[in-house]
């Protein structure tokens, strides 16, 4: 098996011309993130847009996206293991290396975003002071740390299974898959508690927000996935079946389905009711005092979650790869927006004491971000480029033809 | 773009080195001392957590720091760690009748607490209401109002700093207990803990923590060097801070120095477990409120109209 | 004469209003055992240095209510001026109570006190005005006259400090 892993490893530093230009352009980005981030370390976070008014930003609204991404393979993950479906079956190996390519990035948006970055095993067990379990920050640590050991453990099983050539077995890795499922939802809506539990933030101190988390995220997490599959399936020998596809957007119809029921929830109770804590929901939508610099893009995500919604509803427009394809990019954009920017800034605007700031990210901020989505599009093109030849058993085929001959 | 006053003492900057030597450097120049102090990194790095250290631990890491201040400052800076006294629970009051929002109070504990000039940080915030509008939640606050008197006419001030809540909402969300509630109801930071994820920032519902998005930098003249360690010895870069009550004057006795800053004495202070003390007799003859108090944070800072 | 007269009340004027000392500047001890506060931050002024008898010895008290025109014209009496005239308050180098007792300048409070009796309370009690010194030792008080002209005892607007660097500002 070892030596199946050992041929892999070897074909990852070989590709076409279109493959090297793909890693020069993300080694690229991250050496330029790079020196943004020296630079930041240097002179401080006043590199970024945060001030005292908005004191998180892009970082943390990146990292939330992201926590929705991680979450959504088990969208795949149900359906594969649970009902037997088949086609999904054969790819949610993917799903999850999605889930830890995720997960890494949203520990490196932490890390970016920590003004004191070295100090940071003060945070961990036994070394440093958890403050446990007391702070939300810890238990979101400690569940997305969890969240990749489980997918980590279930790509290399997947993995190994498939070296020596043998089907998946269940009953060992079951009780894991079981575990994963509530397991993505919680770090979802930890991460929601996370902003959910601070009463000094009405925008987000609303129950309504860990459902909407992990109705976004079942929404953003598949779309990502249907791009990544038929990335896949057109650069490598990986069969995808249509039938998976179909089956996402389905699935993604539903999520966003309840997505915008809970957004309209949300909307009709700020907005009828009208207290004053409408007024971060009043900034982003149609803003405060003169000053609103989100509201193009929400209003941009909310049209491309509805148009989404539509093309995703109907199945004939879903399986035409077109609208497929139009309709998971809608997606992501309108999720990302939504739950990025526009739930991380409204949360600080009008800040504690009534003040308007209008946080915008510096272009430091904006390289910095790029370099980590780049680092994960990084990871994950190599795990799938390692994983590929042992995935469709072309080194295992190899072999024995080799074997064959002599 | 590395004009940072020369007043600061700050060290060399390390940008463009750190650049071509690569991220490691990078990072052991943001967190650690450079230059004579080198030697001193690997302690600094592994400084225990304030609670955490045996008294023989803290003196150590007292005189290293006082060291260090020397260095960086060009002056002798004591940082002392009188604990909290017995039966002492401080509460803080301020006449809304008598504020004139003349932002003496804001001025002085900058002075006072080695606050950053540059960039600026403030650990008082005086907002001003117009009078007969709503203002208990804050919405209309102005908190850059720039007349050329005060107080004026059809405006009232309110001065907002830490509520000293005891209930404390950004203790409860700190992820490495970097900033924690003194037996006297002072909360605290330690400067040396605190990893500067701003979480507290963001649970704080009185905007009342500031957080260093650069190296500080304060004139060296004006560099006040009777501190304390949780409360005004210099801070680095990247860690929050926030008002303290002058831990460092209080605990000594004296007022904190807003209070005596104030040129109309509507600030007032004192030992809440004291039945004698003004703060007792404020709220025992005043009609006395706390900002936000449907948040149940439970603030000791306790505001009144004497007229 | 009449010109350091003029001096020398102009002076009090512009004292008048302007805070004493801060911190711990030397306490006058007010008489053990009543409920007057303990140290006192005596009036940058002394009354010592323009006693009204140098000038008053000579004239004789007119109770008559009219505008001044030979001395005292920078005082404007702002404080229930319509039911009030100089010698409700002066007499001779003293302050007179409303029964008619005399009180030293230094113990100006006690004659505010008479018609301000909460707020005299207050400032007993640490509540009125400013103190400074130990918050549980020797706490030092002001004046009232202090902070306040006593005929035109409004507390006088003063210019403010800087507001704040806005967040978009700060680089």
């Amino acid at each position: 098996m070892l030596s199946v892993f050992r041929a892999a490893a070897g074909r990852v530093v070989r590709g076409d011309v279109r493959y090297y230009a793909w890693m020069v352009f993300l080694l690229a980005l991250i050496g330029l993130a790079i020196s943004r981030y020296v630079r930041q370390l240097d002179r401080g976070l006043i590199t970024t847009a945060m001030r005292d008014q908005v004191s998180w930003g892009f970082y943390i609204a990146n990292f939330t996206f992201l926590v929705g991404i991680a979450a959504a393979a088990i969208l795949l993950v149900i359906p594969a293991y649970l009902y037997q479906f088949r086609p999904i079956r054969e790819i949610v190996l993917f799903g999850e290396m999605v889930a830890i390519t995720a997960v890494i990035m949203c520990a490196l948006f932490i890390m970016v975003d920590l003004g004191q970055p070295l100090r940071v095993w003060h945070a961990w067990p036994v070394l440093g002071i958890m403050n446990f379990p007391s702070s939300l920050f810890i238990w979101d640590a400690l569940a997305l740390l969890g969240y990749l050991a489980i997918n980590v453990l279930l790509v290399l099983y997947a993995l190994w299974r498939l070296a020596t050539g043998r089907e998946y077995r269940l009953s060992l890795i079951f009780p894991l898959i079981v575990l994963s499922i509530p397991w993505a939802v919680s770090i979802h809506t930890i991460t929601a508690f996370l902003y959910n539990g601070l009463p000094s933030r009405p925008f987000w101190n609303a129950s309504i927000l860990a459902p909407r988390f992990l109705a976004s995220a079942f929404c953003s997490g598949p779309a990502l996935m249907l791009i990544i599959l038929q990335l896949i399936r057109r650069f490598s020998a990986v069969e995808v079946d249509n039938k998976a596809l179909f089956k996402i957007a389905e699935l993604i119809a539903y999520a966003m389905g309840v997505n915008v029921l809970l957004l309209g929830a949300e909307m009709f109770k700020e907005f009828y009711s009208g207290s004053v804590h409408m007024a971060p929901l009043e900034y982003l939508y149609f803003g405060l005092r003169g000053q609103g610099m989100l509201q193009p893009w929400i209003w941009e995500a909310t049209a491309f979650n509805l148009i989404a919604f539509l093309i995703f509803l109907v199945p004939r427009l879903r399986e035409r790869p077109l609208f497929l394809n139009l309709g998971a990019v809608l997606i992501v954009l309108g999720v990302y927006v939504e739950k990025g920017m526009g739930l991380v800034v409204p949360g600080f605007v009008p800040d504690t004491l009534g003040e308007i700031y209008e946080y915008w990210p510096t272009v430091s901020e904006g390289i910095i971000a790029a370099g980590i989505w780049a680092t994960g599009a990084l990871l994950f093109t190599l795990m799938v480029k390692f994983t590929v030849p042992i995935y469709t058993g072309q080194i295992r085929a190899e072999r024995a033809a080799e074997r064959g001959r002599r | 773009m590395d004009d940072t006053p020369s007043e600061s003492g700050r060290p060399a900057t390390v940008s463009r080195r750190a650049f071509t030597k690569g991220l490691a450097l990078g990072l052991g120049a943001t967190a650690l001392p450079t230059g004579p102090a080198a030697a001193l990194d690997w302690t600094a790095f592994f400084q225990k957590h304030f609670r955490e250290m045996s008294e023989e631990e803290i003196r150590r890491t007292v005189e290293r720091l006082e060291r260090e201040a020397r260095h960086r400052w060009r002056k002798d800076i004591r940082i002392s760690t009188t604990r909290a006294m017995p039966g002492v629970v401080f509460g803080a009051g301020v006449d809304l009748s008598r504020c004139i929002g003349c932002r003496r109070c804001v001025y002085a504990c900058v002075e006072e607490n080695n606050q950053s000039r540059n960039p600026q940080v403030h650990w008082i915030t005086v907002l001003r209401f117009r009078k007969g509008e709503k203002w208990s939640d804050l919405a209309n606050a102005e908190k850059y109002y720039e007349p050329g008197r005060v107080p004026e006419e059809g405006f009232f001030y309110l001065p907002v700093q830490c509520q000293l809540c005891d209930n404390s909402p950004c203790v409860r969300v700190c992820p490495t207990r970097a900033t924690w509630k003194e037996p006297d109801g002072i909360v605290v930071v330690d400067y040396n803990w605190c990893i500067g994820c701003r979480y507290c920032m963001a649970a704080c519902p009185f905007g009342a923590r500031r957080f260093n998005w650069a190296e500080p930098t304060i004139p060296v003249d004006e560099v006040n060097p009777d501190t304390h360690y949780l409360g005004n010895r210099p801070r680095p870069k990247g860690v929050v801070e926030k008002c303290t009550l002058c831990i460092h004057r209080v605990r000594a006795g004296r007022y904190p120095a807003c209070v005596e800053a104030c040129p109309v004495g509507a600030r007032k202070f004192g030992n809440l477990l004291d039945p004698g003390s003004e703060i007792r007799y404020l709220i025992e003859h005043k009609r006395v409120f706390r900002l936000k108090e449907d948040l149940n944070t439970e603030p000791k800072f306790y505001y009144f109209f004497s007229a | 004469m009449r010109g350091a007269l003029v001096a020398s009340v102009a002076a009090t004027a512009l004292l008048v209003g302007m805070a004493a000392g801060q911190g711990r500047t030397a306490g006058v001890r007010a008489e053990p055992g009543s409920d007057l506060p303990t140290r006192l931050v005596p009036h940058t002024l002394s009354p010592k240095s323009f006693p009204c008898s140098k000038c008053h010895r000579h004239l004789k008290p007119n109770s008559e209510k009219r505008a001044l025109e030979l001395a005292h014209t920078n005082v404007t009496l702002k404080h229930a001026e319509t039911q009030r005239w100089c010698l409700d308050c002066h007499e001779g180098d003293k302050l007179r109570l409303p029964n008619g007792e005399l009180v030293e300048y230094e113990k100006s409070f006690v004659l505010c006190g008479q018609c301000h009796g909460t707020v005299f309370r207050d400032w007993k009690a640490g509540l009125h005005g400013k103190r400074t010194g130990a918050w549980n030792g020797d706490r030092y008080y002001r004046l009232c006259v202090s902070c306040h002209d006593a005929h035109e005892p409004r507390y006088r607007p003063i210019q403010p400090k800087p507001a704040p660097v806005k967040p978009a500002n700060l680089r």
